[in-house]
């Protein structure tokens, strides 16, 4: 595919008489992992939910794979995780998959398969809402992976995870990404920066970066991420 | 329309209240325990008799009106609505997976409560038994398509149990059942005719007493024309887009 997986021009997003996104513009490239990254708060939820069209948006255009974000035919390439738990806490994992694969119209098998990218073959059978908060999270996560779509946009999946998950996560989401699918994924922590192959770093609604991580340390002349990070909000400012 | 995410849907429901017996507990036994209660009350006499047919079909109404908008609010509340809307779902397709769901509980409930009322309680009817189970089975998907419509205006699950009294219970005062609505004042028999659960009474009566001539029918377009409408609108404030 020709052009980014995502494109996003001038963007601006109005809540509730608050301007969260003035006029963001950024790319994400194909069959990469592209890190969203910001303090919370700065605007990466309202832009996720703009890319997978659930946002009312009061300016500017928002493109996912050439088409307009949320157009119907996205609607089945475009996986999608929210930020709290959207899963049902009284179904058990298989049933909350099974659901939501029906509503997809994905093959059957592709339940089974979520359930082992996530790990969770073990809880399968568990009913959601006696899952810890991790294994909730991870629900979600499968969900949005259910049908293999195109572009997967997660927002914060791997808040409250342990290490070694978490590092099993970020390596799934690379895996996807050499199959072609192209992942947004966001964070608040900037020690998950290293493991994208690109970041969006925004801070109150505007776009601080667009850089890989390497381009990022070289601008700023500094090795830590978090410290290149501070350098920016201090040099824009 | 898409058959298989209604479906889904419908089954997903189904599967959700399964977990929850005791939801299920009361969704059967308090309409038993209330068609009992009315019979002892009135020693089975012609209150009873009057009442009971009625009842028996307005039960389905109230409790799936009230089990539809608190699930609808837990559904716009943990994200999994944002989610549905972020997929290939049509607000339709949730609609009536949602009504599907809750008019086959409503087959059960209205047939178990049935068979207790007319098998051991003695309750009468002049027209046929399965009819009133049939208005019953469309009263509960009436309620569901309003409870859906209204769970919109909720916030909270206080509000939405509020909604319960603030619609149902002046509808259920106006419907006929205690004061005639030939008796009623003008003003009030005008606000009576603007009511949907009216004309689910007044088919339920005229079934009790074999009189389905060209007004039950009316009654039946009506019920079924609000069930439309309330779908509709439900429809009007599932928004794909959120602020």
């Amino acid at each position: 595919m020709s052009g980014p997986a995502v494109r996003v021009d001038r963007l601006r997003v109005v809540r509730g008489g608050t301007v969260v996104l003035p006029e963001l513009s950024c790319d994400v490239a194909p069959g990469s992992v592209t890190g969203l990254l910001g303090p919370s708060g700065s605007g990466k939820s309202t832009l996720i939910r703009a890319i997978v069209g659930v946002q009312r948006v009061a300016g500017g255009s928002v493109e996912v794979l050439g088409r307009p974000a949320g157009a119907k035919e996205l609607r089945a390439r475009v996986g999608y995780m929210t930020q709290a738990p959207s899963v049902y806490g009284d179904l058990t994992v298989r049933e909350n998959l099974r659901f939501f694969a029906r509503v997809l119209g994905a093959a059957p098998d592709s339940v089974d398969r979520a359930i082992g990218e996530v790990d969770l073959q073990q809880e399968a059978g568990r009913v959601v809402a006696r899952l810890s908060g991790g294994q909730c999270a991870r629900v979600s996560l499968a969900a949005a992976l259910l049908g293999r779509p195109e572009v997967i946009v997660l927002d914060e999946p791997t808040v409250g995870l342990d290490p070694v998950l978490r590092r099993d996560l970020w390596e799934l989401f690379h895996e996807l990404a050499q199959r072609g699918a192209t992942l947004l994924v966001s964070s608040h922590v900037m020690d998950e920066a290293d493991r994208c192959d690109s970041l969006l770093l925004i801070r109150e609604g505007r776009l601080l970066a667009q850089a890989t991580p390497d381009e990022l340390r070289a601008r700023t002349g500094t090795q830590q991420l978090d410290e290149a990070f501070l350098r920016l909000i201090e040099g824009g400012a | 329309m898409n058959g298989r995410v209604t479906l889904a849907v419908t089954l997903r429901v189904l599967a959700q209240l399964r977990r929850d017996p005791r939801t299920l507990v009361l969704i059967v036994g308090v309409p038993c325990l209330l068609e009992t209660l009315l019979k002892e009350l009135f020693l089975g006499g012609p209150v009873f008799q009057h009442a009971g047919p009625p009842l028996l079909g307005l039960f389905p109404f109230v409790t799936m009106f009230l089990v539809t908008s608190i699930t609808m609010l837990r559904e716009r509340k943990s994200g999994t609505l944002e989610r549905l809307m972020a997929m290939p779902l049509g607000k339709l397709d949730l609609l009536a997976g949602y009504g599907l769901a809750f008019a086959l509980v409503a087959v059960v409930q209205a047939t178990i409560v049935s068979v207790l009322a007319f098998g051991t309680l003695d309750l009468h009817v002049a027209g046929p038994r399965p009819l009133v189970v049939a208005l019953a089975v469309a009263n509960a998907v009436l309620g569901t398509a309003l409870g859906l419509f209204v769970s919109a205006f909720a916030q909270t699950e206080f509000q939405a149990v509020q909604f319960l009294p603030a619609t149902v219970f002046p509808q259920i005062l106006l419907c006929g059942l205690f004061v005639g609505r030939d008796q009623m004042a003008t003003w009030l028999r005008w606000i009576s005719d603007a009511l949907p659960l009216t004309y689910a009474y007044d088919a339920l009566a005229h079934t009790a007493s074999d009189t389905l001539g060209t007004r039950f029918v009316v009654d039946v377009v009506v019920i079924c024309a609000c069930i439309v409408l309330a779908l509709a609108l439900g429809a009007v404030t599932l928004r794909r887009r959120t602020g």
